[in-house]
Order: structure tokens, then sequence, then C-alpha cells
């Protein structure tokens, strides 16, 4: 009886459905995003991008002639509340297609959510969250793979300038701890010699006695992996304290000196750092320039990340993706978008990008740039290329990094 | 790695540090420690401070430390108002005043802190001025100009509201109200007068503290909650209400972190200081300092 | 006998909901509000009947957690073990702070506990085993009997929220109830009349750890993720205080019914409002109701029903 019940609303709601598509109700994609909390000030700007890319695809007529449609909650950075909001966008609001927050600690727990109904997730800017669950429709937005992405690059310009001795400071948070545990890993095979090797808390408010500790060691390569807050007080430390002249390559992992308002505050005090980013002015792809002029216009207005370089321009491609794969497939079908993603090359704003079967860019393209001749208190510097001078990958390259670091920063 | 030239220098990291620590705490002191306000609203006031200084300094480029100075008479009104509104709502009300209390300024914290949000936005936001970036050098030592200011705050701050307490018949029946105060009850005094001024004062130190605290580091709307922990921390380690003890407190923190993490490495700096703080709590109560 | 049957209802409801074809979100939402019960009970059996302010929840939830997922990794648990090990766990550190606070008035003893949130923090943060500061992505094994895993450890959470509201009934009853109560309104008093303030003290404080210990352990497995920042966030301390609180913390019934509504509150606005209000909400109700309904929800209900009957 249960059975035959069920079967009856089933096939009434099928057709519910039907109609209701027929009749052209919209295509929602669901997410959430911290917007406040220590990841806020990224998410409203990627958020931001993600908003335009409706707009975008909506003056265009939408997907499938059907509108297109963002529901967004916010997580406050807090991984305790993903799993209640991702259930409540499938089962409560019916979304057709999931983004993911930005950042690895929200994302995390919906892993195995997705993967046990077999969904279509787009990763946002996360770090190796596939890497336990392996999903196999699961697609990162982020220019990297693993530890050695981001690595490899660092440490071939670090030894192409002589570095022979390393040494490391990471914040003793998710992110930055992955990263640094990969890259010790990576030191060590290329032969370097760790001279010096701490995590700090999150609550560090003062980091002089750190650096002046990397200092005494003579260190030829310095390696920071930090959160946004800690990077400003460290470059500062830095600036104050002084790291010697034997130090050639600093930076590497530092979270939050992609932000413009870090970049403005700090100015002049960046120079001379190596430091990874996504994008940088310089870097040729398709729409970019055009993407980021209409960004600055709506940031300034949303009073988010004005100049917008690090995060929007990938959330802006997590739509162009589901947009082609969606247009390619004709079709929302999870399974057949995964597959389409699989085996064709996207065309985005942030470049052509493939994928391998973990779900991660296939050809990772994480940049290291120096940033070089910043004057204080000047955004719009920023908008050349030059500032930050790409040294990595090598196809991109657009200058040559200034060593030791002290040189850099006369 | 140990050597007597890198503890020489963990001190005097420390000491800076510490100074820092009892400058941001000392308005505690005169509030709970000496007025037993179960005031954990404290580092929230303080951030406010912070952004209060912020927004003075760059709207009208004024000094940070004179932005927080000028923020104290506004401040003190505050602290009053608040002290007024917590006498009236809990302490009157007697019995278990502390638990309520307690809630209510949690609860002021985090209104504060969205407060902040919804005005600043989550963005950290940091000041400018010329001792900022600058370093003393000494030796072959160089050592934050910032951290120098906090010294300073500290110190001055300390000295300042011993004086007060000691020398003035208002600072004088601060601490007899804290000590005894049905006596001074029947010596014609209004206590609660008394503690509404008393608190007034450690809400406008608040402002300097904040002031100094936005120079020290950058700060962001939530910051708060990291001080919660340490600020109690430190006053009672200090003993309730001693205003050089707090000092001295601070110090020890200071120095306490700065070994640690010379010793044993970074991440282990807040387990020590708050097992330290444990340590106080079950050996003597009363604080190192105490009365 | 009415509390019986209600609680027989309740646990009826909780095990037998999720064997039903509702709404997985059901279960999601539902699974942190009643975790906050399990909490506000606990704290409440300290904070409320014996004026004890614990500043620590997370601390307590927090080592039940990661008790939760050393029984799982090293011995590969069920999760009944793991739920028994965190109470344990969070039973003797209660015993531990009851021990060396004992002597520490209020508000001392408020802030050795927030210093315990510290220290567990940062050890944990230190263990590698246990992940560290990366934390730990955790694969959950497979359930009989209900759907999905979810669904059962909301049933599981249900028959926790109902055991310790009995626990906290029992408490409140009894003999050491009347002592804490004692003990609340004046320590030197309720020495002086022989209760065993000391005794009593330990043992609010164990079976409250031990209740908080227990709420956390099924956490990791509900996140399939642990990790130190959000696992010891001070989150933990305004929800279980805040509802006993706005629910009242004179009666057992105080900390559920303030649960029930903050705790669906807060999942109701992140689906709606969703922003900063999300905050601002606990923050405006923790203020209003210590400042205009001291006695809670169910002070007022009380008042309401007393000026009806007159």
């Amino acid at each position: 009886m249960r059975k035959a019940l069920s079967f009856v609303a089933g096939l009434l709601l099928a057709g519910f459905a039907a109609l209701a598509s027929a009749q052209g109700n919209p295509i929602k994609i669901g997410m959430s995003m911290p917007q406040t909390g220590s990841l806020g000030a990224g998410g409203q700007a990627a958020l931001l991008a993600i908003r335009m890319w409706v707009e975008d695809v909506n003056a265009k007529g939408g997907l499938l002639n059907r509108k297109v449609e963002l529901v967004v909650y916010d997580d406050q950075t807090n991984p305790a509340n993903t799993p209640g909001i991702y259930t409540k966008l499938l089962d409560v609001d019916k979304v057709d297609l999931l983004f993911a927050p930005y950042g690895t600690v929200p994302t995390a727990p919906i892993m195995p959510l997705v993967k046990q109904r077999g969904l279509l997730l787009m990763g946002n800017f996360s770090f190796q969250v596939n890497h336990t669950v392996k999903h196999d429709m699961w697609f990162n937005n982020a220019p990297w793979t693993d530890a050695s992405s981001w690595f490899d690059g660092w440490i071939t310009i670090g030894k192409r300038v002589g570095g022979k001795t390393i040494a490391f400071l990471a914040a003793d948070q998710e992110f930055a701890q992955n990263l640094a545990n990969g890259a010790r890993e990576l030191a060590k095979k290329a032969g370097l010699q760790t001279v010096f090797d701490q995590n700090y808390p999150p609550t560090t408010t003062d980091f002089s006695s750190l650096v002046r500790a990397i200092r005494q060691t003579n260190a030829d390569l310095v390696f920071i992996a930090s959160y946004p807050n800690d990077s400003v007080a460290i470059i500062r430390s830095v600036n104050e304290i002084g790291i010697g002249s034997n130090v050639k390559l600093f930076g590497g992992g530092m979270v939050g000196l992609q932000f413009t308002p870090n970049m403005v505050n700090l100015g002049s005090l960046l120079n001379g750092v190596v430091n990874y980013n996504s994008y940088v002015p310089g870097l040729k792809y398709p729409g970019i320039d055009e993407f980021l002029k209409r960004y600055a216009q709506k940031a300034a207005e949303a009073k988010v990340d004005p100049l917008g370089f690090y995060l929007p321009p990938f959330n802006y491609a997590m739509g162009q993706m589901v947009e082609q794969a969606v247009n390619g497939t004709k079709s929302l079908d999870q399974k057949k978008l995964a597959e389409y993603l699989h085996t064709h090359e996207m065309q985005t704003i942030v470049g052509p990008i493939r994928y391998g079967p973990d779900g991660e860019w296939a050809n990772p393209r994480v940049i290291q740039a120096q940033f070089q001749d910043v004057a204080d208190k000047n955004m719009d510097q920023f908008r050349q290329p030059g500032k930050q001078v790409i040294l990595w990958p090598e196809q991109y390259k657009n200058g040559n990094a200034i060593v030791p670091f002290d040189k850099a920063r006369k | 790695m140990f050597s007597l030239d890198l503890l020489f220098e963990a001190l005097i990291f420390g000491v800076l540090l510490g100074c820092f620590y009892a400058a941001v705490s000392i308005g505690l002191s005169v509030s709970f420690g000496l007025l037993d306000v179960p005031h954990v609203a404290h580092p929230a006031i303080m951030v406010l401070g912070s952004y209060c200084t912020w927004l003075l300094a760059t709207r009208s480029s004024l000094d940070p430390l004179l932005a927080g100075v000028l923020l104290m008479p506004a401040f003190f009104l505050v602290g009053v108002l608040v002290y007024r509104f917590y006498y009236e709502t809990f302490e009157r009300r007697g019995s278990d005043a502390a638990v309520r209390g307690l809630a209510f300024f949690f609860g002021l914290a985090f209104i504060i802190e969205v407060g902040l949000i919804l005005f600043f936005g989550v963005d950290q936001r940091s000041v400018e001025a010329s001792y900022i970036g600058k370093s003393f050098r000494f030796g072959d030592y160089r050592i934050p100009m910032r951290m120098l200011v906090a010294f300073a705050v500290a110190l001055l701050l300390t000295f300042f509201l011993s004086l007060y307490l000691s020398r003035t018949f208002v600072g004088r029946a601060i601490k007899a109200v804290a000590q005894d105060e049905p006596a001074l009850r029947l010596m014609g005094a209004n206590p609660v007068r008394i503690k509404q001024w008393a608190f007034g004062i450690a809400t406008g130190v608040s402002a300097l503290a904040g002031a100094m605290l936005v120079i020290v580091s950058p700060v962001e709307p939530a910051m708060d909650r990291v001080y919660i922990g340490r600020t109690f921390c430190v006053v009672v380690l200090a003993g309730l209400g001693s205003m050089t003890g707090t000092l001295a407190a601070g110090l020890i923190l200071g120095i306490a972190e700065s070994v640690v993490m010379m010793l044993f490495g970074a991440s282990w700096a807040p387990a020590v200081a708050f097992g330290l703080l444990l340590v106080v709590l079950g050996l003597r109560p009363q604080g190192l300092f105490g009365r | 006998m009415k509390f019986w049957i209600g609680a027989a209802l309740a646990l009826a409801i909780g095990v037998g909901l999720p064997l039903l074809p509702v709404n997985e979100y059901v279960f999601y939402a539902g699974y942190v509000v009643l975790t906050y019960v399990v909490l506000a009970t606990a704290w409440n059996i300290l904070g409320g009947y014996a004026g004890y302010v614990n500043f620590g929840p997370p601390a307590f939830f927090g080592i039940g957690a990661y008790a939760a997922v050393v029984l799982f990794k090293w011995l590969g648990a069920p999760l009944g073990v793991q739920i028994a090990g965190a109470a344990f766990m969070g039973g003797a550190m209660g015993f531990g702070v009851g021990l060396l606070t004992l002597r520490l008035r209020g508000i001392f003893f408020a802030i050795a506990t927030v210093a315990i949130i510290f220290i567990m923090e940062t050890l944990m943060v230190n263990w590698r085993y246990v992940g560290g500061a990366t934390g730990l992505q955790l694969l959950r094994p497979q359930v009989e009997l209900y759907a999905s895993y979810t669904r059962m450890l909301f049933a599981v959470i249900a028959v926790m929220a109902v055991a310790s509201v009995a626990i906290a009934r029992y408490v409140q009853e009894s003999w050491i109830g009347r002592g804490l109560r004692a003990l609340r309104d004046s320590e030197e008093a309720a020495e002086g009349c022989g209760v065993p303030t000391l005794r009593l003290k330990l043992v609010a404080c164990t079976l409250s750890g031990a209740l908080m210990g227990a709420a956390g352990a099924p956490m990791p497995m509900y996140l399939s993720f642990i990790e130190p920042a959000s696992t010891f966030n001070l989150a933990y301390t305004i929800g279980s205080l805040g509802s006993a609180i706005i629910g009242g913390m004179s009666h057992w019934a105080g900390p559920i019914v303030g649960a029930i509504l903050l705790g669906s509150l807060q999942q109701i606005i992140t689906v709606t409002i969703s922003n900063e209000m999300n905050v601002l909400v606990v923050g405006v109700l923790l203020v209003v109701f210590v400042v205009a309904a001291p006695e809670g929800i169910l002070g007022l209900f009380r008042k309401v029903l007393g000026r009806t009957s007159k």
C-alpha cells in the first residue's frame, strides 16, 4: 500500500516538475558562502563575481531557456553550518546545481553528502578537500592541485638564485598546515637543508621574536604559510626587525597579500616578497580585462575588494564552466555534466581549464610573483603589469627576480 | 638551540609583549578587579575603541594615540551609562546577579562585534603614524616602535591609575568601595556613584588601550574573543584590583609566552599562559599580588 | 509519571521519525538543535542549579568529539563506544576542573573554564594523530536500519537528549538538587547546615562534563570532519548558556525550551536572513532576556499563569 502511494506521489511530483519546467521556472544554483567570519571578506568578493555571472547568463537568455537563480546562505566560515545548509538547498529549496563555499574547512563536511547522493559539486578555492572522499563529480576552480603545484615553482626559483637552506613559518590552521607539510617534504626532496621550522598559533599578536629567530638562522629561503591578519603583521615585523641580508627569497604561501586593502596598506613594504597568486595583471586571458573593469564598478558600490584579482575571476569562471557543460550536454543531469567537465577543455576568463581524474586542474597554474617597485598608498598602480612580476610558471614569466630580498626593498 | 643571547632576547620581547598585555587588561583590573563587575565585554569595548580610533585617525589624519586620548571622555560617558544600567537591572536585584550579569556582558560583547561588522565590514583595519613600521636600534637588536608605544602606554596608565587610586579622594573612595561597601555607606558616601565613576574611568582607559591595540596590530571585529581569556588571565594573576600587580602579571605572561616560544615553539605559547592561570587559580585564588 | 510518558513519547518520535520518509533537512537541522538541548541541559546542572557559570562547554564538547575520533581511528569503535568514551573523558575533565577550582567563587570558576578551552585547543592543534591544525576527514561507516547516517545520528542524539533531561530532572528533584540550590544561595550557610558542598560540586561538575562530552561524540561523524578551531568555538558557550538563560534556569524544562527556541531560530535565520544579523539575534535575545525576563521563558509563563488563576 505504502509503495503504491509513494509511487503515485512520485508520479504526481514528476508531473508537476515537468509542468513547472515547461513554464520556464528558473534553474536554481545553490551554495553557502562565508560572508562573515575569517573568510568573510574574500567570500563577499567571490559572491559578487558569481552574481555577475548569473546576470550575464540571464541576459543571454539563461540556461536551456530557463532563467538562472542563485540561492545563497552565509555559513559564517563555520563548518558546523554547511551540512545543514546544503541539505536545505537540496531537499527544501530543490536546487538543480551546487557550488561549494569558498575555502577548505567549510567545504569538507559536505563532501560525503554530495558523494553519497551522486551530485556534481563545483569546488571553490579549497585545497585537497577531495583527497579522502575521492568523489568523481568534484571540480575545483582553484589553479592548484597539491602542495607541489604551489611549491615547485617557488623552490625552483629559490634554487636558481642559489638557495641552500630554508626556514619555515606556518600558521597553526588548516590550510597553512596542509601547505607547509607538503612544502617540507618537497624541500627535503630538493636537497634543501631546513634550518628553522615553526608553527605559530592564530592568536599571535606580535611576530617580532619569530622574525628575529628566523633572521638568526641566516636561511637563504624563507617560506611562510600564513593567514590574512598574520600576513600583514609578519610583513610589518620583517620591515621593523629586518630578516637579514642573506635571505634570497621570502614569501611563498601567504594568504591575504592578494587582497586589495592589504596590498594598499602595506604598499612599499611588499617589495621583494615572492608570493603565490591566482591571477596578476599581465596574464592575457580572453575576457579577463573586461570582467575586471565591470567588477571594479560593482565592487565599489558593494564595498568589497576593489580590484578583485584573487577570487572573483575564478568564481566567475566556475559559472562559465557550468554554463558550457549545461549547454554542451543540453541537460541538467549531474552525471552527464560531470562527464562533460572531465572530457572537455573549459574556456574561461582565467584561461582554458582541463580537469584531472581527481577533479583538480590537470595543469595547475599557481603564479609565483614578486612585488617590485610598489609605492605607498596607491591602489591603481596594481592594475598595471609589472608591480607583481610573474616569475613562475615559465611560460608566463614577464620579469626577473630581484635578489637578495633586501635589494628589492631599496 | 639554547643560548644566553636568545634568552636575553626572549626576555626583551617578553617584557614588551607583557606591557602590551598589561595595557589591554588595566581597564578590566578596575572594572572587574575593584568593582567585581563580570565585564566580559571589556575586550569588545576595547576593539570598539580601536575602530573609533581608526575612524578619527583616517578621517581627520590625527595621530592614533591622540585620537585615543580624545575618545576617552566619550568612552567615560559610555562606561557610566553601562554601569548605571548594569546596576539598575542586576546589582540592585541582588541574588545571582553574577550569572545574569555575566550573560548580559557576554551578549553585549556580541552586539558590539556585530555592530562593528555592520558598520565597518569584515575587513581588517590598520592605522598609520610616523612611528609605526619604524624600529629602535639597540646594539644588534631592533625593537619595533609600536611595541615601545605599548610599553609606554602600559607604564603611563599603571602610574597614573595607581597614583589616582592612592592619592585622590575619589580614588581612595573607589578602593574603599571595593573593600568595604557598607562602611562607605555609613560614612555618607554613595557607593553607586563612586562605582559608576570608576567604571567610567575603566571604560575611558579602554579607549586608549584600543588605540594602542590598533597601533600594535591590525584589528578585525571578532578580535575581542582572543582577548577575553588573556585579559582576565592577567587580572586574576595580578590579584584583583592591584594596578602594579596588573603590570607585573602582564609581564609574567608576556615573558612566559616569549620564553616558551623560544624553547618549545610558538604553537605551545597559548597553552602555557592559560596553564599558568589555572595553576594560580588552583593554588592561590587571591592572585599573586592579591589583597 | 507524566514526565515518563512525555519522555517515552519524545523517545519514540526521536527514534521513529528518521525511519519515515521525512525530508532529510529536518534531521540535519534537528541534529544541531538537539545537540544544544543536551549542552544546555548539561550546562544548567552546574550553572542553573548551583550558580556556577561554566564558560567552557566548547572544551568539554571538544574533548568528547576528539575522544570519539581517537576511538574511531584507533580501534574502529562503534558509535556507542565512542559516546561512552567521550562521556568518560568529559566527566573526568569535569571532575578535574571541580577539584582544581573547588575554592573558587563564581566568576573565577568561569575564567578557569575559559582557560581550559584554550588549553584543550592548543593540545589538539599540536596532536598530529587526530589531524592537528589541518583537521581530519572521516569516512562514515555503513548504517543499518536507517536510510542514512545522519538519520541514525538524529535518533542517537534524540536518545541522548531525553536521557540528559531525565538525569537533569533527577538531579533537580533529589538531594543533589536541593543541596546545589542551597549552595547557590549561600555557600557558607549551606556548609554550616551540613550540606556536603564539596562533594555536591564535584558530582555536578562531573555529571555536567560527562553529558557535554557525550554531546560532542557524534559531531565528527555528523560533519565527517574535525578541526580544532571550529570544535572549540565559543559559539557552543553562547548556545548552552544562552539557551539555559532564555529558557529559564531554575527548572529542567527551561534549557529544553531555550535550546529549541534558540537552536531553531539560528537554523532558520541562517537560511533566511543569512548574514551578520545571525549573530546579532543571539546577542540581543540574551541581553533582552537577562534584563527584562530574568526567569526566562518559563518564568514569563508562570507569571502569565499566575495572573490568570488569580
